[in-house]
């Protein structure tokens, strides 16, 4: 059978406090399917709390081939990393 | 035997094969998204038919086990309704056999919530947070096909056309429900046909399908008297415990 159901995205929340995080995608004809179908795809072990899903059309990726364009110039700004300052040894989780 | 044990092994039964049914589906599904939905709740029933298993072996007192009672008994031995033991057909069947299903058996085990019996009581608390969600996914279900392309709506059309006359048996009490229902352990199933009626009327009418004449209904799977179905059905289930007798894994 030809699929040609709508594809979304899938975003899920393991435990509060956590962001939600996104796990795969999955094709369903509509928002309220892709909700049921998540479920049954990826929190059958238990992984999480919440489920978002999203249109994957409504999703705007940035282009490979703007990859220079876009992260290069930060490679050689090591001043924007916060590795000049001596931390307190009390100081932990930084 | 006893009226609950067989009452218990009505329960355990229906779940049972329906849930040996649905894992017909396991790598046939349309889409992989609904092979694994129709297995989660295969899975699920199966889950809820051992529990049940255990429930009658202990009232029974023989000390039988679950796989003793799931995989040596014969048909004419086994309690489930017509309706569960009814080939998959096609998609559109499969989804209207589980949506006739879950209705009553949601509303069935609402009730159980009052049975008498505590263990009875807590097996339909659990069973029925699962429960909850096979009724949603098979009325969704039922919306989007009743209410899809005009093939779809066909399909969902003849689906109910073939299985509305196993509908009635579900509420149709023989000996041990009645008298289940009569010392509290079980259910009144008038009341239970009252809310499967509401439900199916609300989903049917949400899918712009029609709901069926009462009619003529077929009845006799609760006292063994089945389609020709299940002798496949065990069959294929019982086929490892009877060749390799008390084998496990």
């Amino acid at each position: 059978m030809e699929n040609n159901w709508p594809l979304w995205e899938i975003f899920i929340r393991s435990k509060n406090g956590l962001s939600h995080k996104h796990v795969g995608s999955l094709h369903a004809s509509d928002a309220e399917m892709a909700m049921q179908n998540a479920r049954d795809v990826y929190t059958r072990r238990s992984e999480g709390i919440s489920i978002w899903v999203v249109a994957s059309e409504n999703i705007t990726a940035s282009n490979p081939d703007d990859g220079e364009a876009l992260f290069d110039p930060a490679n050689d700004k090591v001043y924007r990393h916060p590795t000049f300052y001596d931390l307190p040894e009390e100081l932990k989780h930084i | 035997m006893d009226t609950s044990v067989a009452y218990i092994l009505h329960l355990a039964d229906n779940a049972l094969i329906l849930g040996q049914r649905l894992s017909e589906w396991c790598g046939h599904g349309p889409i992989l998204e609904q092979d694994m939905a129709m297995t989660n709740i295969s899975l699920d029933l199966v889950g809820q038919s051992r529990s049940l298993f255990q429930l009658a072996s202990d009232l029974e007192g023989m000390g039988k086990s679950e796989d003793d009672l799931a995989f040596l008994r014969v048909g004419i031995d086994y309690k489930n309704c017509l309706l569960v033991e009814q080939p998959n057909g096609d998609f559109a069947l499969t989804i209207v056999r589980q949506f006739f299903y879950d209705a009553y058996n949601y509303h069935n085990y609402q009730a159980l919530l009052k049975s008498n019996n505590e263990q009875l009581r807590a097996i339909a608390e659990k069973s029925l947070k699962e429960i909850t969600y096979h009724l949603k996914w098979s009325s969704e279900w039922v919306i989007r096909l009743g209410d899809g392309t005009e093939e779809s709506s066909l399909r969902v059309k003849n689906a109910i056309l073939s299985l509305w006359k196993y509908t009635g048996e579900l509420f149709t009490p023989v000996d041990y429900e009645i008298e289940a229902a009569r010392s509290g352990l079980g259910v009144d199933l008038e009341k239970i046909e009252i809310l499967w009626a509401e439900e199916v009327n609300k989903i049917f009418d949400l899918a712009g399908l029609k709901v069926p004449e009462r009619g003529w209904m077929q009845k006799g799977g609760k006292k063994g008297a089945h389609t020709e179905h299940l002798g496949f059905i065990l069959a294929d289930m019982q086929y490892l415990q009877r060749t390799y007798p008390g084998q496990k894994w």
